[in-house]
C-alpha cells in the first residue's frame, strides 16, 4: 500500500549530480558534499526556508502526507523559488507525530508537532512566509546535534 | 457602482474550503437575500489568510472584526445580531493562542536531552531517498577509509576494540564473529543482515532503515572487505513495505554511483547486495533459520555447530548482523574504536536503542548510552506514565524471550549482564512500559501464545512444551485454576529451556519465569481466590459497584458504551448485568478502584 501510494508524493528531492553518473572516485565524495551544502545551506542568493516533514511510517500513519501535499500545495501557489520542501525519517518522538521541521535563514530551526493539513497551511502562511512562528504548536526549537 | 455599508470577506482558500467555507458562503448569501440585505451588504470570497487551522474564516470591513471557524449554523446569528442590530458575535472572534511565553530548547526537553545518537544518527534530518544528502552527512568516508587505507585484519581490530555487541539480542560481540568469519577458509563468503524484527512491539530496526538505509549498506560493505566477501543480503519482513523501498532505492544509488558492485571507489575491491523479503514468521530472524529462508527453503532453524561463520548460506562462511549493529559501523571506522568504546559501561560500550512503547507517555525511538539506567528511559525520556490514577508496575525487555523488571530494579543500567541479573534481557530493543491496571498473568499468557504460535514445530519440546504452558495459562486466566499449575509450569520451562533446538524454545518461558519471579503473588490469587488483583481478567472479575469507594462521579454511566450503568447525581453508580457485555470501559475510567 504505501508503496504503491507513493507516486502521488511530489518528488521533493534536489538531484545534484546531474552530468556524469560514472562511478564515483574517493575524491567524487567531498565534491557532492560541496554541492549539497551549497545547494540547501540557507544564506543570501540561496534557498531562505527549508521545511522538512518527518515521514517515517509512523508519521505517515498519523497523516504526514496530507502534511505533505498540502505545504506542496501551499509552496506552488506562493511561487516562490526559494523554499525547499522535503521529507525525512522518524524524528523519535512518534506519539507527537506528524512532525514538521521550518527552517529560516539566519534563525533556529523550529520543530511543530501533531500537525494536520490546516495547520501546516498555517504555519507555511503565517511562518514560512510572514514570519510569525505559531508557538501554539511548537515542540521546540534547535536541533539535536 | 453599488456603495455597500459591510463587506465580508469570506476565505475561499484550500484549507477553509476543506472547512467548509463554501457552504458558509453560500448561507450567508441566501440569508442575506431573506433579510432584504443584499443591497446593503457584500459578500466576496478572498483568497487564504494563513488561519487555516481556524477556518472557515472570515474578515468583516470596516469594523475589521476577525471571524474564525465559522459553522452554517452560526450563519443566522451573524446576520441577525452583526448586520442587523451592529453587535458582533463576541464567540466566534479570533483569540490570541495562549502562547508559550518561551519556546524550549530541544535540548531542553527531557526527551532529546537525555539521549545520545549514534545508530539514529541522521534521524529527521536527511532525505533517505537522496544518497546526496547521505554523502553530505559524511557518508561513505568510513567505506573509503576501509577500502583504501585499511587491511581486514585492522578493521576487525577496530570493531573488537571498540567493543560493540550484537544488538539483534544475543551481545555477541562483533568484531569476534568477523574474525571467525575471516578465519574460515573458503572462496565464497556472505554478509546478510537481519532485518526481520519480530518481536511484538519493537520497531527499532525499521525506523532505521526507513531513515537511514546507506548507514545499513554501508556497514555491510566494510563488513565484506573485513572478512572478504563479494556478495550481501538484506533479510527483511514484506511488512515492512517503506522499509524495503528505501532500501531498495538506496541500494540502487549506491549501485550508481559505484558504492556497490564492481571496483568500489577504484579500489578493486567489488562487493554487491541484494534484499530477500521474508514473509514475517518469527523464527526467521533466528539465524540458522533466516539462511534456509534466504536458500528458498522453509525457514526452520537447524543445530550449531557449526556456527554460521563456518558454514552460514549455502554452507557458506557468512557473517548475520542486526539492522542497527551495521547502523554502528560506519562511525566506529570513522571515529575509531577507542572513541566508541569511551562511551557505555565496563562490558557494554556505546548506544543502544529502544522502541519505548506501552502505558508511557512519550511513545518513540530512543537511543541511549550504554549504562543509562531503565529509570531515567522510562520517567525522563518517556514522560513518565500517563494516568495519573496509575503506577507503574514493571517494564518488559526482550520482548517473547525476555521478561519483566518491576518498580525495585528501575535504576538497572543499561547493560548486558545488568539486565541478566534481574531477570530480563536486554533484547533487540523492545520495551513496554506497563502500569498497574496490567494482569501479569495475562501478560505472560500474551506471550506464551505467540511464541506456541511462531514455533516451527520442528523439535517437540518447543512444539508441545509451549502449547501446554499456554494452556496451563489459559485456565488460570479464565478461573480455572488449580493448585500445582505454578509447579508444572516451572516444570516445564526449565525443561523447554534446556532441551529446545533453538533460541526461540530456550528463550521462550522467560516472560512465565520473570512474572513469576516478582509476582508469584498474581499466579496464586487467580489460583486460590478466582481474583486478578490488576482487575484485567474479565472471567474474574463481577462488575458490582463498591458503594463504600464510589464517589459518584458519573465517569463509568459516562462511557458505558452499553448504557448497562445507572446512575444520579449524588448516587452511587450500578451495573445491570443483563446488560453489561464486560468490555471493562467502567473499570478504566473509574478513577477510585469502585468496581470490583
Ligand atoms: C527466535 C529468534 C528470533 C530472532 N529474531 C531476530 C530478529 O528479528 N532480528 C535480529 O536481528 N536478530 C534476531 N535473532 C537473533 C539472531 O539469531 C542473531 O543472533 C542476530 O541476528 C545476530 O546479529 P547481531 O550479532 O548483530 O545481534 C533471533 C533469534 C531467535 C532465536
Ligand atoms: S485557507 Fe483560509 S486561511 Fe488559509
Amino acid at each position: 500500500m504505501l508503496c504503491s501510494g507513493r507516486a502521488k508524493i511530489p518528488q521533493t528531492g534536489v538531484k545534484f549530480r546531474e552530468e556524469d553518473m560514472a562511478k564515483l572516485k574517493i575524491s567524487d565524495l567531498a565534491k557532492i558534499k560541496e554541492q549539497v551544502t551549497q545547494a540547501t545551506s540557507l544564506r543570501e542568493g540561496g534557498a531562505q526556508v527549508k521545511v522538512t516533514v518527518h515521514m517515517g511510517t509512523c508519521g505517515i500513519a498519523s497523516g504526514a502526507r496530507n502534511v505533505l501535499n498540502a505545504v506542496m500545495e501551499e509552496l506552488t501557489k506562493s511561487g516562490r523559488k526559494d523554499i525547499i520542501v522535503t521529507t525525512s525519517g522518524c524524528m523519535g518522538l512518534c506519539s507527537a507525530e506528524p512532525l514538521v521541521t521550518v527552517e529560516k535563514a539566519g534563525a533556529e530551526p523550529i520543530k511543530y508537532s501533531h500537525m494536520d493539513d490546516a495547520k501546516m497551511r498555517q504555519v507555511f502562511n503565517r511562518h514560512v512566509l510572514a514570519d510569525e512562528v505559531q508557538t501554539q504548536w511548537v515542540l521546540a526549537k534547535g536541533s539535536e546535534q | 457602482m453599488k456603495l455597500f455599508r459591510q463587506h465580508w470577506l469570506i476565505c475561499g482558500g484550500t484549507g477553509c474550503q476543506a472547512a467548509g467555507s463554501i457552504a458558509v458562503r453560500d448561507a450567508l448569501k441566501a440569508e442575506i437575500q431573506k433579510q432584504g440585505l443584499a443591497e446593503e451588504i457584500a459578500v466576496v470570497e478572498t483568497g487564504c489568510n494563513g488561519f487555516c487551522a481556524m477556518g472557515p474564516v472570515a474578515v468583516v470591513y470596516p469594523e475589521g472584526i476577525f471571524y474564525v471557524a465559522i459553522e452554517v449554523s452560526d450563519v443566522p446569528e451573524l446576520v441577525s445580531e452583526h448586520m442587523l442590530k451592529g453587535r458582533p458575535v463576541a464567540r466566534l472572534f479570533y483569540k490570541e493562542p495562549a502562547t508559550k511565553s518561551v519556546i524550549p530548547d530541544m535540548m531542553d526537553i527531557p526527551f532529546f536531552a537525555h539521549q545520545k545518537l549514534i545508530a539514529l544518527r541522521n534521524r529527521g534530518i536527511l532525505d533517505a531517498e537522496n544518497i546526496d544528502e547521505y554523502i553530505a552527512r559524511d557518508g561513505y568516508q568510513a567505506l573509503a577509509k576501509a577500502l583504501t587505507e585499511m587491511t581486514p585484519e585492522q578493521i576487525i581490530a577496530e570493531v573488537k576494540t571498540s567493543g560493540l555487541r550484537g544488538r539483534g539480542g544475543a551481545g555477541f560481540p562483533t568484531g569476534l564473529k568477523w574474525e571467525f568469519c575471516q578465519k574460515s577458509p573458503g572462496e565464497i563468503k556472505y554478509v546478510l543482515c537481519n532485518a526481520d524484527e519480530g518481536d511484538p512491539g519493537a520497531f527499532m530496526d525499521r525506523s532505521i532503515l526507513e531513515a537511514d538505509p546507506h548507514s545499513v549498506v554501508e556497514g555491510m560493505t566494510i563488513a565484506a572487505k573485513a572478512i572478504g566477501s563479494h556478495e550481501g543480503y538484506v533479510y527483511c519482513r514484506a511488512e515492512y513495505p517503506l522499509a524495503v523501498h528505501r532500501l531498495q532505492l538506496a541500494i540502487d544509488q549506491a549501485r550508481e554511483y559505484g558504492l556497490l558492485g564492481e571496483n568500489i571507489l577504484d579500489s578493486g575491491f567489488s562487493f554487491d547486495l541484494h534484499i530477500y523479503q521474508g514473509a514475517g514468521a518469527f523464527v526467521c530472524g533466528e539465524e540458522t533459520a533466516l539462511m534456509r529462508s534466504i536458500e528458498g527453503k522453509r525457514g526452520m532453524p537447524r543445530p550449531r555447530p557449526p556456527f554460521p561463520a563456518v558454514a552460514g548460506l549455502w554452507n557458506r562462511p557468512t557473517v548475520l548482523n542486526n539492522v542497527e549493529t551495521w547502523a554502528n559501523i560506519p562511525q566506529i571506522i570513522q571515529k575509531g574504536g577507542a572513541w566508541y568504546a569511551s562511551i557505555g559501561t565496563e562490558g557494554s560500550k556505546g548506544t543502544k536503542v529502544f522502541a519505548l512503547t506501552g502505558h508511557v507517555n512519550n511513545i518513540g525511538l530512543v537511543e541511549v548510552p550504554m549504562g543509562t539506567t531503565l529509570r531515567t528511559i522510562i520517567y525522563d525520556i518517556g514522560g513518565g506514565i500517563p494516568k495519573k490514577h496509575r503506577k507503574f508496575k514493571a517494564v518488559q525487555l526482550g520482548g517473547p524471550s525476555g521478561g519483566c523488571v518491576p518498580e525495585q530494579y528501575l535504576d538497572t543500567p543499561c547493560d548486558y549482564e545488568a539486565i541478566v541479573k534481574v531477570g530480563a534481557i536486554m533484547g533487540s530493543g523492545g520495551m513496554i512500559v506497563m502500569d498497574d491496571s496490567t494482569c501479569m498473568v495475562d501478560m505472560a499468557r500474551f506471550f506464551m501464545d505467540f511464541v506456541q504460535e511462531e514455533s516451527c514445530g520442528k523439535c517437540t519440546p518447543c512444539r508441545e512444551g509451549t502449547r501446554r504452558m499456554l494452556q496451563i495459562l489459559e485456565r488460570i486466566v479464565e478461573g480455572e485454576g488449580r493448585e500445582g499449575d505454578i509447579e508444572t509450569l516451572e516444570e516445564l520451562a526449565a525443561m523447554i529451556q534446556t532441551s529446545s533446538l533453538c533460541g526461540l524454545g530456550q528463550t521462550g518461558p522467560n516472560p512465565v519465569l520473570s512474572t513469576l519471579r516478582y509476582f508469584r503473588d498474581e499466579y496464586e490469587a487467580h489460583i486460590r481466590d478466582k481474583k486478578c488483583p490488576a482487575k484485567s481478567c474479565v472471567a474474574l472479575l463481577d462488575f458490582v459497584v463498591d458503594e463504600a469507594k464510589c464517589k459518584s462521579c458519573g465517569l463509568c454511566f459516562k462511557n458505558c458504551p452499553v448504557s448497562a450503568i445507572e446512575w444520579e447525581k449524588k448516587k452511587p453508580a450500578k451495573i445491570d448485568l443483563s446488560k453489561c457485555i464486560k468490555c471493562k470501559t467502567c473499570f478504566e475510567n473509574c478513577k477510585f478502584d469502585a468496581i470490583n
